[in-house]
């Protein structure tokens, strides 16, 4: 009995819980498990695998803890708030720069600005900067980067999908040029806002 | 921006630290390394100078420069925290190299002593009173540091103080006074009744207690007034009727966004009528 149970929980382990297929030896996402929600039904349950929403919020968390002087401030919690007005693509690098710029609106005080770049890779290998949600959909891999305004310096990269090392470092290297545009339009747009009064 | 881009590394210039004085009125971005006037000779074109070396030891002329807000040592240099337009003050007698700071607009208040603030008391507990001043902590306020502090003449919960910090600094809670060192009021302790206590950002209260305000000068020339600021971005105003004080905090909120010949033209419409 004892090995008949133990056989079959080792299926259960190889078939996985999980959509994608995965090597053995990996690890899986975090689970979340809940029996019994409804009172109606005879039974019921609710299994949450991955939360992407989290991780979208924990990535631009960790760029902004990078960069904010937070022994400035101790004992006190910086609340930034995101609303996406519409999703035309990239959406994870519009939501770094606004979050830069709502920053430095708020006078927090910082150690370098950041701008999020996202770039995207499609199956013959062309690499295509912040691509629409249809050049997202259809491409290989989409990769987005936070960077730091003093030396370029990657902060946060988030990537999804199928690349090469050399992809990568071309991608990289791809966003470091467009991120100048980036900064550049965050200090035109600051002056003009200082220049009103 | 959805063409392909060139995968040709461009060459990334790193923005080289520049000297301070180049940049006075110009505005400054966080991340920005400033430069002191006595570190300009070593740098050069290039940073690669050669120079003899001395054999006699000269004390190098050290200039003691004060580091304001929105700025930071780091090193020898000077790093921008904040965005804004930088500005200098020379020193008035002696030694020393002056100041320098960030003029930002900002609308959240950090406590720093020796401001004036006004607050408003929302609790009392022991021997000290709990007052709102925007920050994000309430600042303490003891029952005996008003002039004349007696039994009876105490603020209660809900009205306005007019203080000035003595302790407020990053690590402690911050600590509020209604007199000055001599131990007189000199125009602190509870604000009257009536009037209106509105909010605006830190660098319009900043520029209306600039000393040649004219804004200030006109609207006292408006009506009969009596005005209160608290480097905290409040303003606490009273006219004779409420119909005139909501005109006066009316115009002091929207001379944030007018140039000064709008506001001449108010001012001569209001005068009118």
């Amino acid at each position: 009995m004892e090995e008949e149970t133990h056989t079959d929980a080792k299926i259960r382990a190889e078939n996985g819980t999980g959509s994608s297929p995965r090597g053995p030896g990996c690890s899986l996402r975090h689970f979340a498990c809940e029996q019994n929600l409804l009172s109606r039904p005879d039974g019921s349950a609710s299994f949450l695998q991955g939360v992407a929403e989290k991780s979208r919020e924990r990535l631009i968390r960790n760029t902004c803890e990078a960069v904010v002087l937070g022994t400035l401030h101790p004992r006190t919690s910086i609340t930034v708030v995101l609303q996406v007005v519409s999703d035309a693509g990239s959406l994870l690098a519009c939501c770094l720069n606004a979050a830069c710029m709502a920053l430095v609106d708020a006078g927090v005080p910082m150690r370098a600005l950041f701008c999020g770049v996202a770039c995207a890779l499609d199956s013959d290998g062309t690499l295509v900067l912040d691509p629409t949600s249809k050049q997202e959909k259809e491409a290989r891999a989409v990769l987005t980067f936070a960077l730091d305004s003093v030396e370029r310096k990657l902060l946060m990269s988030s990537t999804k999908g199928l690349y090469s090392d050399t992809e990568l470092q071309q991608c990289l290297a791809a966003a470091q040029a467009a991120s100048q545009h980036v900064f550049r339009f965050y200090r035109e747009s600051l002056q003009r806002r200082y220049s009103k009064s | 921006m959805a063409e392909p881009a060139s995968v040709a590394a461009e060459s990334l210039a790193g923005s080289r630290a520049r000297a301070a004085r180049t940049v006075l009125g110009q505005v400054v971005l966080p991340g920005e390394e400033l430069l002191l006037p006595e570190q300009e000779d070593a740098e050069g074109p290039g940073g690669a100078v050669e120079r003899p070396l001395s054999l006699n030891a000269r004390a190098c002329s050290r200039v003691r420069v004060v580091c304001g807000p929105g700025l930071r040592r780091c090193g020898d240099r000077l790093l921008v925290t904040k965005c804004g337009r930088l500005r200098h003050k020379e020193p008035g007698s002696g030694s020393g190299g002056g100041v320098y700071w960030v003029d930002s607009q900002q609308k959240r208040y950090v406590p720093v002593k020796g401001d004036h603030v006004i607050g408003i008391v929302t609790a009392k507990s022991g021997d000290i009173f709990k007052v709102d001043v925007g920050g994000s902590e309430p600042a303490s306020l003891s029952y005996l540091s008003f002039e004349g502090a007696t039994k009876r003449n105490r603020p209660n919960v809900g009205d306005l103080i007019y203080g000035q910090f003595v302790v407020a600094n990053k690590d402690m809670e911050p600590e509020m006074v209604c007199i000055d060192s001599c131990g007189r009021a000199n125009g602190m302790g509870v604000i009257g009744q009536d009037g209106l206590l509105f909010k605006v950002t830190l660098g319009l209260i900043r520029k209306l207690l600039a000393p040649d305000c004219e804004i200030i000068q006109e609207v006292g020339k408006l009506y009969p007034l009596e005005i209160v600021f608290g480097m905290n971005g409040r303003i606490w105003v009273k006219a004779k009727t409420i119909q005139q004080t909501l005109i006066l905090a009316n115009i002091l909120e929207a001379c944030e966004h007018m140039t000064s010949d709008q506001r001449k033209q108010i001012f001569s419409r209001l005068a009118e009528s």
